[in-house]
């Protein structure tokens, strides 16, 4: 059952994604993205993972889909139904993408150590379990992360709003 | 009690890894091939997400529980940091996106050449 689930949500995931590169209507694509990030979420609980795919959800699909469907609104102009045109090499870029792909697909099935099948796990993945990591080994990046976090929404404000000019 | 008891797992590593490397190559076609700037955005949030399967399947399946029971989340620690600092970069790039636009009145990044000479 796990295993159907897998390739229902895997195949979910990529096929959204596909459309969010190929869609020429900008909105369906933030739409398509927001449906690969809930496929996503669900790999996160297949891979016992149950606080990163909470998160996911929440960060993700609630809130940078949100936040890029209204950059597409105020950044809208002309028609919506061309509003996501492919530049002039889009055929270089679908060559390099498709290289990469076959690159780590190479990689990934000639390496013998990651044909692994999953062991029982013991360890949890609760946010109980990542707190205590968290706030042990990892405060100092913790920590920063918040500062990170500060910054970035002053940053944001202060670039979309403006700084008014003091006189 | 964790949610992900509800079947028996066969899926193998190399499958998650494969799905990563599918989302981060289409990722990688959109940041090459779109002309909208709010796209190339996006297409990058699929590479990130991509990543952080990598991680939590990497964690998920070569981790030696055994050995260091003390670090047996460190993947998942790792995702959560890309997480963070992607909620970071897509606030910043928007509110960059939005200020171009009021002064271009464009939204395209074959327009925005000022900077070339």
């Amino acid at each position: 059952m796990g295993t159907i689930v897998f390739f229902i949500f895997a195949i979910l995931s990529i096929a959204a994604a596909w459309g969010v590169v190929t869609s020429k209507n900008i909105v369906h694509s933030a739409l398509y993205l927001a449906l690969s990030f809930s496929g996503v979420a669900v790999l996160y609980v297949l891979l016992n993972a149950d606080f990163l795919a909470a998160v996911q959800l929440l960060i993700y699909t609630g809130a940078v889909s949100i936040m890029v469907v209204f950059a597409v609104m105020l950044t809208l102009r002309g028609e919506v139904y061309e509003s996501n045109p492919e530049n002039r090499s889009w055929g270089w870029g679908a060559l390099v993408a498709a290289s990469v792909f076959i690159a780590i697909a190479l990689v990934v099935l000639g390496n013998a150590d990651w044909r692994v099948l999953p062991t029982p796990w013991t360890s949890g993945g609760s946010a109980e379990d990542m707190s205590l990591l968290l706030l042990t080994k990892f405060m100092i990046p913790f920590e920063a992360a918040a500062v990170l976090l500060t910054i970035a929404l002053a940053g944001a404000v202060i670039l979309a709003k403006g700084v008014k000019e003091s006189k | 009690m964790s949610l992900s008891n509800l079947g028996h797992l066969s899926v193998g590593l190399s499958t998650y890894l494969l799905v990563g490397a599918m989302l981060f190559s289409l990722g990688l076609y959109g940041v090459f091939s779109k002309r909208n700037i709010v796209a190339i955005l996006m297409s990058i949030e699929l590479m990130l997400n991509a990543v952080n399967i990598n991680f939590v399947a990497f964690n998920r399946f070569i981790w030696n529980q055994k050995i260091d029971v003390h670090y047996v989340l460190t993947g998942h620690v790792a995702a959560l940091f890309v997480i963070v600092v992607a909620a970071a970069e897509v606030a910043v790039g928007l509110a960059l996106v939005i200020t171009i636009y009021r002064n271009r009145q464009s939204a395209n990044v074959d327009e925005f050449n000022w900077l070339k000479w």
